[in-house]
């Protein structure tokens, strides 16, 4: 076999693939490969999300694709979903930020905790592309603890005034619709659907990022935005409840950043054979082996950790911890991946004509959103010895 | 109007071949496989013929159990349902044709597509044949295509060496498409579930009347000799190229 295949499936996980997952998969892969690679150097330095992907990703199915029909999904698999993150992060981890938030974030609150009027009325669109959605749970005072946050609901004749600020938003100056995560008058935390023209709703671009740099972060105001009752999600109750869109998030990054560790080692394999120094090409050299060997180790542990995961999922019995474990390792794998990519491919390694930099940048990112690798060593902590150490 | 469209599939044109052990085709263990790229073409202008009059679009495929990912791949484009001829044997063009012919017949048509030849075998028989079968009018290489409905005539444009020609055929007829008829859609998700339920009609080429006698068989496939390594001159370039131009006038006896 060559090089390429080899690197993409060391332990042939393909045959436990049905033939409908792997469709989903090229499709996705030809699509980013024609699409996003030739141009994401470019991107990623002007800072800007080509919003002309976002109805080509919805044509083609990405946003909600695990949802049922009805709700305008495509009912993918656990297992099919991941590999959309993994190809679109292949591309970039910005690109698969926006459809994890689009899907996993804002389609699922609204399809777990939102009543029947509001799934109809939400989620169809969202799939479509025509609303883009985030979901405001970070402060800027409240990140690994988000119970602590000061976001505000609090009830009026008529529904809720809602009043604080989230930071960290992916989507917030994409979005049309914001989940905003408060707490009520009793100080229960309960998620609200505010759409972003609302009175006293503004949101400001982060500009400042060298990370992540294709992908549109924010800072929400909510200065007593007023929302009517059908704004509530009734079904959310507690921090359990955006967690829970959390869980969903995490299985995403679990197999997005094999894409990202993937595309690394892809191009330092093909450079290695090229690339002369010393009178031979690098790839004859020990500690050129030696590293591309480690490279490609971490990659087959992280895809043997996606793949679980993604059975355990569709057989029902995922637990939260076990996420944790592999979105804290998977992550922080991918990270090391791009780095030793970065550091072999010399002097053109800090370029972005080369993906690695800007994979090991934006990974930079991943390793710490959606729980950071201490807060997810926590959880398996408290899960593995029924001790809260938080 | 109803569309046949005849579906190849072929070893993944960035795959590796390997000869197999007896010296008569490919190893095909490994290989990724893929639908002729040229019949893809011809599918996604059955499709939107299909958007513009209405219809069906019918895939057609013949091999073994593999193939059904060709077909559940055409059925995700878009195609409505399909046609497999399944089948472990080895078949020249004109059985290929034959069988084809066969469906096709039982089936019905306005029109059939197809690629201009497929990418492994490079025979460029079947499109051919099959209307030669089916006794119906054929334009191959076709670039470019307008379809009338009303008349039931179809005007296409056929790529030639250095010109183009175009071609006037009534309905029904046979065309094979050239790279650059069209771009071929991505299958989009929710068609790729939906493609799970399509029917897939499966025939045996007992049930259709054809054969397995070769009129043509493969005698024996060798990979290309490989290319002897090249050679460097060293030395000032005036010299060299003194060299190189003698090497070519008097070894390579291009000059």
């Amino acid at each position: 076999m060559d090089t390429a295949s080899l690197i993409d499936d060391y332990f042939m996980l393909d045959m436990g693939l049905t033939p409908e997952e792997r469709a989903v998969r090229d499709t996705i892969r030809h699509f980013v490969e024609v699409e996003v690679r030739p141009n994401a150097g470019r991107w990623w330095l002007e800072g800007v999300f080509p919003t002309e992907l976002i109805p080509r990703l919805a044509d083609l199915g990405v946003f909600g694709a695990m949802l049922p029909e009805e709700y305008g999904g495509a009912g993918l698999s656990a297992v099919g979903y991941g590999l959309i993150m993994q190809e679109l992060e292949r591309g970039d981890s910005g690109l698969r930020s926006l459809a994890s938030v689009q899907s996993s974030l804002a389609m699922f609150a609204v399809y777990r905790f939102g009543s029947e009027s509001q799934k109809l009325h939400y989620l169809p669109a969202m799939a479509r592309g025509e609303m883009i959605g985030c979901f405001g749970l970070t402060e800027p005072d409240a990140g690994s603890d988000p119970g602590a946050m000061r976001t505000r609901a609090l009830k009026t004749e008529s529904g809720y005034v809602i009043s604080g600020a989230k930071r960290w938003i992916t989507n917030g100056n994409l979005a049309q619709m914001a989940v905003v995560w408060a707490k009520d008058d009793e100080g229960v935390i309960r998620g609200f659907i505010v759409p972003v023209e609302s009175p006293g709703f503004r949101a400001k671009k982060i500009e400042t990022k060298a990370s992540m740099r294709m992908s549109v972060t924010s800072e929400l105001y909510l200065d007593d935005v007023e929302v009517p009752q059908t704004a509530l999600l009734p079904a959310s109750r507690g921090l359990g409840s955006p967690l829970a869109c959390l869980t969903q998030a995490r299985y995403g990054i679990v197999w997005g950043v094999v894409g990202a560790a993937l595309d690394c080692l892809a191009e330092v394999a093909e450079y290695v054979k090229t690339r002369v120094a010393f009178g031979r090409p690098l790839a004859r050299t020990q500690l050129i082996q030696e590293r591309l060997v480690d490279m490609l180790s971490r990659i087959v542990a992280m895809q043997l950790r996606a793949f679980q995961l993604g059975r355990l999922y569709q057989a029902g019995t995922l637990r939260p911890p076990q996420v944790s474990l592999a979105k804290r390792d998977n992550a922080r794998a991918a990270l090391e991946v791009a780095r030793l990519a970065r550091e072999i491919l010399g002097g053109n390694g800090i370029s972005v004509d080369y993906g690695p930099i800007r994979h090991m940048l934006n990974l930079e990112t991943v390793d710490t959103y959606e729980g950071t690798y201490e807060v997810h060593t926590l959880a398996v902590g408290r899960d593995l010895l029924q001790e809260n150490a938080f | 109007m109803k569309i046949l469209v005849m579906v190849k599939q072929v070893p993944d044109t960035a795959t590796r071949i390997r000869i197999n052990s007896d010296g008569t085709g490919i190893a095909t263990d490994g290989i990724k496989w893929i639908i002729n790229p040229y019949d893809e073409f011809a599918l996604e202008e059955a499709l939107r013929l299909r958007e513009k009059f209405g219809g069906e679009v019918v895939a057609v495929a013949l091999g073994p159990s593999r193939v059904e990912e060709a077909i559940r791949q055409s059925l995700a484009m878009g195609a409505d349902r399909a046609v497999h001829i399944k089948t472990e044997a080895e078949l020249d063009a004109s059985l290929v044709a034959e069988a084809l012919g066969a469906v096709a017949r039982e089936e019905g048509f306005d029109l059939i597509l197809t690629g201009k030849q497929a990418v492994d075998d490079d025979a460029a028989q079947v499109g051919a044949r099959l209307a030669v079968v089916l006794g119906v009018p054929q334009v191959t290489v076709v670039l470019k295509l307008e379809v009338d409905a009303e008349s039931r005539r179809v005007r296409a444009e056929r790529e030639l060496e250095g010109a183009s020609e175009m071609v006037e055929a009534p309905l029904p007829a046979v065309l094979t498409a050239q790279r650059g008829l069209n771009e071929p859609r991505y299958p989009t998700l929710p068609n790729i579930m939906k493609a799970k339920r399509k029917p897939v009609t499966v025939k045996t080429l007992e049930e259709l009347g054809v054969g397995t006698v070769l009129q043509a068989r493969v005698m024996a496939l060798t990979l290309p000799s490989e290319r002897p390594a090249g050679r460097i001159l060293e030395g000032e370039p005036e010299e060299t190229v003194r060299e190189l131009v003698r090497l070519l006038h008097e070894e390579a006896k291009v000059l």
